[in-house]
């Protein structure tokens, strides 16, 4: 878009406001702005923030690699990569490790799987 | 590891040793401690904190006693050469000048790197940031810390595809502050919008958890523009779109950080855009933190044109505020930041900070007129440019409508904004939404976590998750078996081992050095003369780094660096014997048993004083304080008169001091008292001395002297040397 500077017809609404009025509006501009990105963030993950998950439950880089692109390919990343290590640790009442090397066998993904089928959306 | 001494190099071998069991000794960022109007060689400051165990201070300290005062903020340097290793040297170096933020660049490409990269590959323009290299630099941070005296934030970057991961790692590892603003990423590196924000969240509750200091990403906006100084609205707007995405994702105010660049340089009459827009950021963002980075936008290949718009970017932050100071090298506009220069970017840091110490106390920011005006004004822009961006449907909107780094200055608009798509980009399509039950077994999890009841915190799922036990950290050492730190070193460990001296600017023996001329001829046969004269020094891989013209036909000034092929075996070097000075008390001890008379002058035609005096006078700590009976002649005194003085007053020994060295002339009149006081049958009586800049001991001798004395000699140099002579003679 190519515009010329017409500062001095759009401020007209502004020239009222005190600094603390034009200062609060900026604030309340920026936070508006940002409110449904953080809505978004709440309620959305990524492979990095599964990643970031598995890492913290104690597997390598690489481990959380695998792990993540195994979810991903379950179609479960929206129940969590570590809540898909836990679940599957719980049914087989195993460590989360030797959970998370099932995960990776047709076994492990079929049981996952089955048991996430008709869970909530 | 065992104290590092000020005198041995950092081994990196030891450093590198054991680092799977290292553990960070604390977390969080630290500011410097505050000392409120400190004393100081009796100088009273007004912005400093406290001081350093061991430092080096700046050159002109000599003069008053060798203080090293540390300004009020934290100083940063920006450490990257590619090869770790050989940054953790230069930490150490910027530590002693008064760093206490040293933040490592990412090599190229890491951006866009799905996940952690393990081990020690070596970067281009910064290194890969991994577990092995953090630890590393964080240990060798620990002993340079404590062999300082001071606090060291670590600092890296949490952006990109892998920010979360990166988080972690960085809260994990103890890593004091890191950038991070999810718009960087979508504007400067076509991370998707949506994937960037997602992960941003998530990153910034990790950041927080570990009392990380961020520094958000605006500036680049300034960078990136044609004309800098015309994106002021939209820097304003980025830096608050950081911050209210931060505190609304739960970061607290004293951690969040402005990345603020003063935008333009000279010759734009710099502060007059400058001033008002960092006044305008101070008012706006009272509750947050000023992270002053110095103009890199305008930084040509000139280091002494850097250096001038750096200082004067310094003269903002002390008639403003600064709780940061970021430094750029002087080098920056021409090659990968060489080791001294982030030394002199420090250095001139320091400088200007305590020059302007306390300078509000005296000089008031005119708020009313025209500053206060333009203060206006850019706030009224940056509230017109947030209100279209609603208007246009909010921040995903106004992304693709190319709202960013538009060259205008708002509301004019040029249509050169960099515009992304919701939709594209790098890792696009790549956030799911989260189911209800969806669960995260760990703590610091931001976002909905439909955690089981049973359960008192998330980790209790997995008996506990690394931030609470630091021993589930998984460590790797290398992934890869060629491209990594030992193979480096053992490419430079037999030279090393056998202890040689190369030249080095980057890397441990890079070899590389640089060469000031003048050639007096025009730019372009000067540029390949230039050259042509690196080779015949045995300059290899030789490139003009710098050139000025001086006058089209007179002259160009060039600076050419180069690869020096060879090395020094210091076991061969020859080096005149160090002189052993004798303590106070023992030259006070001598003189008394035996009087010690001179005659001093400033000879030839030269008026410099200063420094004989300051050689002689009590008060300097001159040769008067060891009970020397001094007869100061003056200056532009002949050298006849002197030997003359000599003669009559039955001295001991004669001072000439020789500043002049035009045509040799130091030489001369050396030459000239050693031939005169032979002449008149007296220089087997009197110890001869020379002083001056430009002398040395050797110079002097050659000339026919006792002795020669250079820059920074005190009077108990030159004492001491009289009465040693003085016995000699009598052994003789």
């Amino acid at each position: 878009m190519h515009r010329t500077d017409d500062f001095a017809t759009r401020r007209e609404p502004l020239a009222g406001l005190s600094e603390a009025e034009l200062e609060k509006r900026f604030w309340e501009l920026a936070n508006k702005i940002m409110e449904p990105l953080v809505d978004m963030a709440r309620t959305h993950t990524s492979p990095s923030t599964e990643r970031s998950v598995i890492l913290r439950m104690g597997f390598s880089s690489v481990e959380a690699q695998q792990i993540v692109k195994r979810v991903e390919d379950l179609g479960l990343l929206s129940k969590g990569a570590g809540h898909v290590v836990w679940r599957l640790a719980k049914l087989r009442n195993s460590g989360i490790r030797e959970a998370a090397e099932l995960l990776m066998t047709d076994a492990g993904g079929t049981e996952i799987r089955e048991y996430f089928r008709g869970c909530c959306q | 590891m065992k104290p590092l001494n000020y005198n041995e190099k950092l081994d990196v071998r030891l450093v590198l040793n054991n680092l799977a069991a290292y553990r960070p000794r604390r977390k969080g960022w630290t500011w410097r401690k505050i000392v409120p109007n400190q004393v100081i060689n009796g100088l009273t400051y007004k912005q400093t904190s406290e001081g350093l165990k061991q430092s080096i201070a700046l050159p002109a300290a000599k003069h008053f006693g060798g203080i090293d005062p540390q300004p009020d903020c934290v100083i940063t340097t920006e450490i990257a050469s590619g090869r770790f290793e050989d940054d953790l040297r230069r930490m150490r170096m910027a530590a002693w000048h008064g760093a206490d933020h040293i933040m490592v660049i990412r090599t190229a490409g890491q951006s866009h790197y799905d996940g952690l990269i393990e081990g020690t590959p070596e970067g281009i323009g910064g290194v890969p940031i991994t577990r092995k290299q953090i630890r590393a630099s964080r240990k060798a941070l620990d002993l340079i810390e404590d062999e300082v005296g001071r606090p060291i934030n670590l600092h890296s970057y949490v952006s990109g595809v892998a920010g979360p991961e990166i988080a972690v790692l960085f809260a994990e590892e103890g890593v004091n502050g890191a950038h991070q603003d999810p718009q960087y990423n979508v504007l400067y590196r076509n991370v998707n919008m949506h994937r960037s924000f997602v992960d941003a969240a998530v990153a910034k509750q990790l950041m927080s958890s570990a009392g990380m200091a961020q520094i958000d990403g605006a500036h680049n906006a300034n960078a990136t523009a044609r004309e800098g100084w015309k994106v002021m609205p939209e820097l304003m707007v980025q830096h608050a779109l950081n911050c209210a995405y931060s505190r609304q994702v739960g970061m607290p105010p004293e951690n969040i950080c402005l990345s603020t660049v003063p935008p333009s340089a000279s010759p734009v009459p710099a502060l007059s855009f400058d001033l008002p827009y960092a006044v305008a950021l101070r008012e706006l963002f009272k509750e947050y933190k000023m992270r002053a980075q110095m103009n890199t936008k305008y930084i040509e290949s000139d280091a002494r044109e850097a250096t001038v718009s750096h200082t004067l970017n310094l003269l903002i932050s002390r008639l403003t505020s600064v709780d940061i100071q970021s430094t750029i090298t002087p080098d920056e506009g021409r090659n990968v930041p060489w080791h001294y220069n982030n030394i002199g970017a420090v250095n001139t840091a320091q400088q200007a900070l305590l020059a302007l110490d306390g300078i509000k106390e005296m000089v008031e920011i005119k708020r009313d007129g025209i500053l206060g005006e333009r203060v206006r004004e850019l706030k009224e822009r940056a509230v017109l440019f947030m209100e279209e961006m609603l208007a246009v449907g909010g921040y995903f909107s106004a992304v693709e409508a190319g709202f960013f780094v538009d060259s205008g200055h708002y509301p004019e608009r040029n249509g050169d904004g960099i515009a992304r798509k919701s939709n594209g980009g790098v890792a696009a399509n790549s956030i799911t939404r989260r189911d209800t039950d969806y669960f995260a077994p760990v703590c610091v999890h931001f976002g909905e976590n439909n955690v089981p009841q049973e359960l008192s915190q998330p980790c209790d799922a997995v008996c506990g998750c690394t931030l609470c036990k630091p021993e589930k950290i998984v460590y790797i050492d290398e992934l890869d078996e060629w491209d990594n730190v030992n193979r480096r070193m053992s490419e430079n460990s037999e030279w090393q081992e056998q202890g040689l001296i190369k030249p080095e600017v980057e890397w441990a023996g890079d070899g590389i050095v640089n060469v000031q001329m003048f050639l007096p001829t025009d730019q372009r046969t000067a540029h390949f003369a230039a050259i042509e004269l690196a080779s015949k020094m045995n300059l290899s891989d030789s490139q003009v780094i710098h050139k000025q013209v001086m006058q089209a036909a007179e002259g160009t000034f060039l600076e050419v660096k180069g690869k020096l092929n060879t090395a020094i075996d210091p076991k061969y070097l020859r080096m005149p014997q160090e002189e052993v000075v004798l303590s106070g008390d023992e030259v006070r001890e001598a003189v008394a048993q035996q009087p010690l008379r001179i005659v001093a002058a400033t000879v030839g035609s030269d008026e410099h004083s200063v420094g004989l005096r300051e050689i002689i006078d009590i008060k300097h700590g001159g040769l008067e304080g060891y009970g020397v009976r001094c007869e100061y002649l003056g200056t532009s005194v002949p050298i006849e008169k002197v030997v003359d003085a000599a003669i009559e007053l039955d001295a001991t020994a004669i001072l000439i001091s020789t500043i002049i060295t035009h045509a040799d002339i130091h030489r001369i009149n050396m030459r000239k008292l050693h031939d005169l006081c032979l002449e008149k049958g007296v220089r087997q009586k009197l110890i001869l001395i020379g002083g001056g800049t430009q002398v040395t001991h050797e110079v002097a001798v050659e000339c026919g002297l006792d002795a020669g004395f250079g820059r920074g000699t005190k009077g108990i140099h030159v004492a001491s040397f009289m009465v040693k002579n003085r016995r000699e003679r009598g052994r003789k």
